[in-house]
């Protein structure tokens, strides 16, 4: 039989697609518009907001400090999330079964009382710099997505290749490097990809770790919306979409979009 | 070297860093607020006889459960159009739910403060038609806050239930269909039971999600819709009151691990493969 599907159904779907694409157009129209305030749909064209990111010289500057952060706590989050899904994955009988929820940790605690807690302990604690506690935070946040996605990787992988390759004298750690770790090329990739949107993206947990001097674009931007409404906002709104985009394309290059629908 | 040692050595840095780096700060949050010289539970009693913080717990519960339910209801019929649709279809659609996904809150919330604004799209349209005379204030209300909740969870409550639905083999429905049954029923008897476990985990991601957001409230809702998310910021950074943050904190973990182990539960007692 073929599939039928109600027409009030369809013609609800459709509202709900325009409803969830239709404030990012409108952004992008406001965005364009050669006015000092935000309008839509957009009065002239004009490319000078895009323009005036880069005269804020807060946004540059926390462009730079986001995208650092983020490559650096997923890095560190794969260093040490990528052995854990292997453990996981390999020695399934010789860990407890509760570990596995061990890294899932970080997404049942709310982020903001993770970002408090950090503030409290790590950086008025322990004294750690702005910068040590950012990574922390985002490295933590990231974990998860790190040890599931390269988990789900790894559970498709047969280890008894890697143990032909071991059998035939290869070390255990080049073995890994040589043949495990090809073989989960593009869970590692996605997760690396998830991880950095995930870090960029944050607001709750670096709101109590930026100081003086040392704050993400997220941050930056509600600071900036409290003092000026203005297309700026929506420029930098773009250019955040654009790495949307880029993260899209990596993923569906990697393990397909609908790896995200698992 | 045994394999159980092999397993934990590889296991152990990811193990420390959760433990060391969020578990110790956690917990202390958490005792700090039995600290008190007056007593252990001298500020969950000053929070729960509190008018203001006792209306600021119930309007996030209150903003929770709404948004979760319209993310519910929407979700679930958009998820089964895309579920049903035929391939090129629904990757088009899958990436349109993605998309809003990925992209930062800040700039979902700040869409409708453009959108619902004083000099908003939505004032301005009604302003030209001749509708209104003078702008309505839609921004800083309860109704705000949710409808920008909503366009945050609807995506991740669509993706969640599009992987369920598409679990459910035609033949279900098909069959119910040929026995007789109309189209209502096999939904009611069929669809839904077997639909229940993503609807469940949808609903606790949307639901532990908005009970502890901070930026859209922060954005949409202002000093006038207070939440949790809001309100712990406020304490521990505007009047620096950190045992009272630590309480708003542990309420929000509490709520939280309350959530998903009652849903968990519930999943169990409804899952038709078992129960």
């Amino acid at each position: 039989m073929k599939t039928r599907i109600h027409p009030a159904l369809i013609a609800f779907s459709v509202f709900t697609f325009v409803f969830l694409i239709g404030p990012l157009i409108i952004i992008i129209g406001t965005a364009v518009s050669d006015t000092t305030f935000l309008t839509f749909p957009p009065q002239g064209f004009s490319m000078r907001w895009f323009a005036n990111i880069f005269e804020v010289s807060a946004f540059p500057r926390t462009m730079v400090t986001s995208f650092t952060l983020a490559v650096l706590a997923t890095t560190l989050s794969l260093m040490v999330g990528v052995p854990a899904a292997y453990a996981l994955a390999r020695f399934r009988i010789e860990l407890p079964k509760f570990l596995a929820n061990v890294f899932v940790l970080p997404i049942l605690v709310p982020e903001i009382v993770l970002g408090f807690s950090l503030l409290k302990s790590v950086a008025t604690g322990v004294g750690a710099s702005i910068w040590t506690s950012l990574l922390i935070g985002h490295a933590l946040l990231v974990l998860p997505y790190c040890v599931r996605v390269v988990g789900a990787s790894l559970n498709s992988f047969d280890f008894s290749v890697e143990e032909a390759a071991v059998s035939l004298g290869c070390p255990r750690w080049k073995a890994f490097f040589v043949v495990v770790l090809p073989n989960i090329r593009a869970g590692v990739i996605a997760a690396f990809i998830l991880a950095f949107i995930t870090s960029i993206n944050d607001v709750s947990v670096s709101i109590f770790l930026t100081g003086p001097g040392i704050s993400t674009l997220p941050i930056q931007l509600l600071a900036h919306m409290e003092q000026f409404f203005d297309p700026t906002i929506a420029a930098v709104s773009v250019l955040l979409m654009g790495v949307t985009v880029a993260v899209m394309t990596v993923v569906e290059w990697t393990l397909g979009l609908t790896f995200l629908t698992k | 070297m045994n394999s159980r040692l092999q397993a934990w050595l590889l296991a152990l840095p990811a193990t420390f860093f959760v433990v060391v780096c969020l578990g110790l700060p956690v917990l202390s949050t958490l005792a700090t607020t039995f600290g008190e010289p007056a007593g252990p539970f001298v500020t969950y009693i000053q929070f729960f006889t509190s008018g203001f913080r006792r209306a600021v717990l119930l309007r996030t519960i209150e903003v929770a459960v709404i948004t979760t339910a319209i993310s519910l209801v929407v979700g679930f019929a958009t998820a089964w159009v895309v579920a049903r649709s035929p391939g090129r279809i629904k990757s088009i659609l899958i990436i349109a739910a993605v998309f809003p996904l990925l992209t930062s809150v800040v700039v979902r919330s700040f869409a409708w403060m453009v959108i619902l604004g004083k000099n908003g799209i939505i004032n301005k349209a009604l302003l030209a038609l001749g509708i209104l005379n003078e702008p309505l204030s839609m921004l800083y209300t309860e109704g705000s806050v949710i409808v920008a909740m909503v366009y945050l969870f609807v995506p991740l409550m669509i993706l969640t239930l599009v992987g369920v639905l598409e679990g459910i083999p035609q033949d279900l429905t098909d069959a119910a269909a040929s026995l007789g049954a109309p189209p209502s029923a096999a939904f009611r008897q069929v669809v839904l039971p077997m639909a229940v476990p993503g609807l469940i985990v949808g609903a606790v991601l949307v639901f532990t999600g908005s009970f502890t957001s901070y930026a859209t409230p922060q954005l949409l809702g202002g000093d006038r819709q207070t939440m949790m998310g809001t309100f712990l910021y406020q304490r521990a950074m505007v009047t620096f009151d950190w045992v009272g943050a630590s309480t708003i904190a542990a309420v929000m973990v509490v709520v939280t691990i309350a959530t998903v182990l009652l849903m968990s539960r519930l999943a169990r007692k409804l899952n038709p493969v078992v129960g």
